[in-house]
């Protein structure tokens, strides 16, 4: 098996704001993150994907299937927006970089099949850099079946 | 413990399989299909799984490693055109897939009896891409 990671960007804004606190709370808890406005990142996120090695294209993954996946569910409805205000499951859930990751996987997940029929490449795991300094891994071994 | 050496190389390739016809190429790897080739500073990391020696305090010393990766790797492929001067991509397309599986044949057996086990190979063709092989049982 071979695993393959490709890395993606997508810059976005976002509140950490707990709706479930009060807005004293929210402040000690998320200091400048809760900023009313907003702030933004340059996301990174590194797709892995595991498979066999195709003997005629050499390949385990075709990179091209890969990136339209990526561009149709992650960078296209997250690039230049509010997480906030533009991203359904951030109506109801903070879009700290957990969650976010937990969204990204998930969509990943769903649509997989359609971009991958066959038996392989398996989707491993996502990895997302809110920050060169922060850093949220999820995939197959964190995922509760 | 895992212990990992990075090193450098620069080549051209072609992603072409020489059994299939010019138009059946194109279609599957498209600009990377140029007969001509293009080129990568490929970057290649080893990685040793093993225990530091009670005496040197060492997986393995780090001059050895990078000798060992650089006659059995670096001076083969480092401004060579793979498909042409460097066997098996005469007849296996150079994807970094198949890269990391060359490297892992050329160097897993000269860690056999070290005291040392190769754990894995990580080839980078571009800062975006990656491949990680772990050998043929992961």
């Amino acid at each position: 098996m071979i695993r393959v990671t490709q890395k993606f960007r997508f810059s976005a804004s976002h509140r950490l704001h707990a709706k479930g606190l009060s807005e004293d709370a929210n402040r000690e808890l998320y200091g400048k993150c809760n900023n009313p406005y907003g702030h933004g990142h340059n996301y990174e996120i590194e797709v892995t994907a595991r498979g066999p090695v195709d003997e005629t294209t050499g390949r385990a993954v075709d990179l091209r299937a890969l990136e339209r996946l990526v561009t149709e569910q992650v960078v296209g409805p997250l690039d230049q927006k509010s997480l906030n205000a533009d991203v359904a499951e951030f109506q109801s859930t903070v879009p700290t970089t957990e969650n976010l990751a937990v969204e990204i996987y998930q969509r990943l997940t769903q649509a997989w099949r359609s971009a991958f029929p066959g038996e392989w490449p398996v989707l491993e795991k996502v990895r997302i850099a809110e920050t060169p300094r922060n850093i949220f891994e999820i995939g197959e071994a964190h995922v509760q079946k | 413990m895992l212990i990992t050496k990075r090193v450098e190389f620069s080549a051209s390739h072609a992603c072409r399989n020489p059994r299939l016809s010019d138009r059946e190429n194109e279609e599957l790897f498209g600009a990377a299909a140029n007969p001509h080739g293009h080129g990568h500073n490929y970057v290649l990391e080893v990685t040793l799984e093993g225990e530091p020696d009670p005496v040197t305090g060492m997986v393995l010393d780090l001059k050895k490693l990078k000798e060992l990766v650089q006659d059995e790797v670096v001076e083969k492929y480092d401004h060579r055109f793979l498909n042409f001067e460097v066997p098996p991509f005469d007849r296996v397309v150079p994807t970094p897939e198949n890269i990391a599986i060359d490297v892992w044949r050329r160097l897993q057996p000269r860690f056999a009896g070290n005291g040392v086990r190769l754990h894995g190979v990580r080839v980078y063709e571009t800062s975006d891409l990656y491949v990680d092989y772990f050998g043929e049982s992961a």
